[in-house]
């Protein structure tokens, strides 16, 4: 098992720090999946994580400059570890104005992801600042643990607003709740509900879109049999949802959300070159 | 001195103004002189050549409330008077301002003995001298909470930064961060090989800032480990010194030197043992995860054992004094000398601690 890849843009860097602390954000503990092609950051539903989860991908081609990897076997060509994302995100917040960084998977006294960030010094050699992450390697009769979570048979699916309002908007109810209810309907509507014994507030957005889902076996046509005007809506926990947006450092491409009424509330963020899936489920 | 304790000492000597500082646990001190050619007028006061100059010491809080707004300061203050009045108890600071404005601050003070940690820069094995930027440039990839950090040497001169992972918390869990200076960074470099030390980041950090500030480089002296770490800043008419104590090693003469695996990393290079096909394997072996020798407790968090060493009694009468600022003959503050002992002393250790050995021998006297 081997992992070596080195970053020599910065806004490569840049780029790929942002990604990293949006995920430190979403999750304490999560799993690193690194195939030839991707990384994946995976969090699974365990009730220890408040049952939300989480599945983001990037094509490794689009950040680093080199990457190799060789998995536990050649048919499984793959390694999953699992790592604090907030220590990535510290040794890469230093590393902002670097000559190159180079991530490698080591062994020393314990596995760890060895990052080392070459600096430009005014001395005749480089600066060389070593972050050793520890990481746990997850064997291989635990991968099926951590699978891609499939789109959920969603009642409804829509556009976000601005991330930016959004975010505000759910800040200033969380002060209020523990609790938020999103609803949406298939003609571009969503409003947040919080409900408290002394207040409630919504706030409404219209104009939204839906996007349109090509499915394979044809719900097409069932989705437009229904009630474009009837919502579908779920309860989740107000903090992961402001989690979530909180952690977006960059506008996404699209943003969107699939909502299963009263199960659970799912959240697709596209960048040019990295996707995040987030779920929440309801609560009961 | 704020970010050491809670108490400013005020010290006026023949050589300057002496403020210092110390920290509750008494394991860092720090002293800066201001010599009398730094103040416009300085009388040390003093009734007679051997009266003794008298000393106080006051809140640090009250101190710094003076001086609150450093911006507004500059812009409004000429002159400030500092004048201690022991019969009224008070020490006067009087800001002389703009436009005929003078205010005037009591602060009530409380009589001290001489505040005075034991330290010789002449004793200790290894120096460094760095532009505070460099340092600074350093310290700056640990993150703001670290407790302490081990300074190292490595091989090709380098020199190393690392975090201090505590014993107890588990080395699978624990992120270590090192940085890796070449020599050529200091300003000057005479180091012992393979030697080591850790020290608190938080004091060092208020100093460093100082000396960035003023823009003036960084000098490190230390020695083994438990010997205290002593960093100087020198101008021509200020010199500040900060001794922090250092962690020991408990089997330092034993063993070779290599608490945190220091002088056993090479200078980073590209081939590390990265084949984890053993380590799936041997998973159950132990081998490589128990380097480093177990430390005492740093003294931070060890409250003081209580000093009852009568053959040390001699000997501290003829400790090194202070280098700078000492008046000669005042046996140092008992007390406070005990923190040097404290740093090196283990706990239930067998036999005579080496290290205290070193810090009690005899002197000639300086």
């Amino acid at each position: 098992m081997r992992f070596r890849a080195k970053i020599v843009d910065l806004a490569c860097l840049n780029h790929f720090s942002r990604i990293i602390n949006t995920i430190a954000k979403l999750a304490k503990t999560c799993i690193l999946r690194l195939t030839v092609c991707k990384l994946y950051f995976i969090l699974s539903d365990k009730v220890a994580n408040g049952g939300a989860s989480m599945w983001c991908e990037l094509s490794q081609g689009n950040f680093f400059d080199e990457f190799q990897m060789e998995g536990v076997a050649a048919e499984h060509n793959e390694i999953y570890l699992e790592f604090v994302p907030e220590n990535l995100s510290r040794a890469l917040k230093t590393a902002q104005s670097a000559k190159a960084v180079k991530i490698k998977l080591t062994n020393k006294h314990c596995p760890c992801l060895r990052v080392a960030v070459e600096l430009p010094s005014l001395s005749s050699s480089s600066r060389i600042v070593t972050h050793d992450i520890p990481v746990g390697v997850i064997p291989r009769r635990m991968w099926n643990d951590f699978r891609e979570p499939s789109v959920p048979d969603f009642d409804v699916s829509i556009y976000l607003p601005v991330l930016k309002t959004m975010k505000s908007v759910v800040e200033r109810m969380k002060n209020l709740s523990n609790f938020i209810v999103i609803e949406a309907n298939l003609s571009g509507e969503m409003n947040l509900k919080i409900e408290t014994d002394l207040v409630s507030v919504t706030t409404h957005f219209k104009d939204l879109g839906n996007p349109p889902w090509a499915s394979e076996d044809g719900c097409q046509s069932s989705v437009q049999g229904r009630d474009l005007e009837s919502m579908a809506e779920a309860c989740i926990d107000i903090k992961k949802l402001q989690q979530l947006l909180a952690g977006q450092q960059v506008n996404p491409t699209k943003a969107l959300c699939n909502i299963v009424r009263k199960r659970i509330v799912h959240f697709i963020l596209l960048h040019e070159e990295v996707s995040l899936q987030y779920f929440i489920p309801a609560v009961a | 001195l704020s970010r050491i304790g809670d108490e400013l000492y005020l010290e006026p000597t023949e050589s300057g103004l002496s403020l210092r500082a110390v920290n509750s646990s008494r394991s860092a001190f720090a002293s800066f002189l201001f010599a009398p050619l730094f103040f416009q007028l300085y009388e040390p006061g003093g009734a007679g050549p051997d009266t003794e100059l008298f000393r106080c010491k006051v809140h640090m809080k009250s101190f710094l409330g003076v001086f609150r707004s450093l911006p507004s300061l500059e812009k409004s203050v000429g002159k400030c008077l500092i004048l201690l009045k022991p019969r009224a108890s008070r020490l006067v600071l009087q800001l002389h301002c703009k436009y005929g404005v003078t205010k005037t601050h009591n602060l009530a003070f409380q009589e001290c003995e001489r505040l005075q940690a034991v330290f010789d820069t002449q004793r200790c094995a290894s120096c460094l001298c760095a532009p505070a930027r460099v340092l600074a440039e350093a310290v700056v990839h640990f993150p703001p909470t670290l407790a302490e950090v081990t300074l190292g040497t490595g091989p090709g001169g380098k020199i190393s930064l690392r975090n201090y992972v505590e014993d107890e918390a588990e080395p699978s869990k624990t992120m270590v961060t090192e940085l890796w200076l070449a020599e050529d960074e200091f300003q000057s470099v005479a180091v012992a090989p393979g030697s080591h030390i850790t020290f608190c980041l938080k004091e060092f950090r208020g100093l460093l800032s100082f000396a960035e500030a003023s823009n003036l480089p960084l000098t490190i002296h230390f020695d083994e480990p438990g010997r205290p770490v002593i960093f100087t800043l020198d101008d021509t008419v200020l010199e500040v010194h900060l001794v922090l104590a250092t962690l020991s090693d408990l089997e330092s003469n034993s063993q070779s030197p290599s608490t945190n695996g220091v002088s056993h990393l090479p200078a980073p290079s590209d081939d590390f043992a990265d084949d984890l096909e053993s380590y799936m394997a041997a998973m159950e072996t132990s081998e490589g995860c128990s380097e480093g020798p177990r430390s005492p407790t740093f003294p931070l968090c060890t409250p003081r054992p209580a000093k009852s060493k009568p053959q040390q009694q001699e000997e501290e009468e003829e400790e090194e004094e202070e280098e700078e600022g000492a008046v000669p003959g005042t046996p140092p503050h008992k007390k406070f000398r005990s923190l040097f002992f404290g740093s090196v002393m283990t706990p239930g250790r067998p036999g005579p601690a080496t290290a205290q050995e070193v810090l009690a021998e005899d002197s000639d006297g300086e």
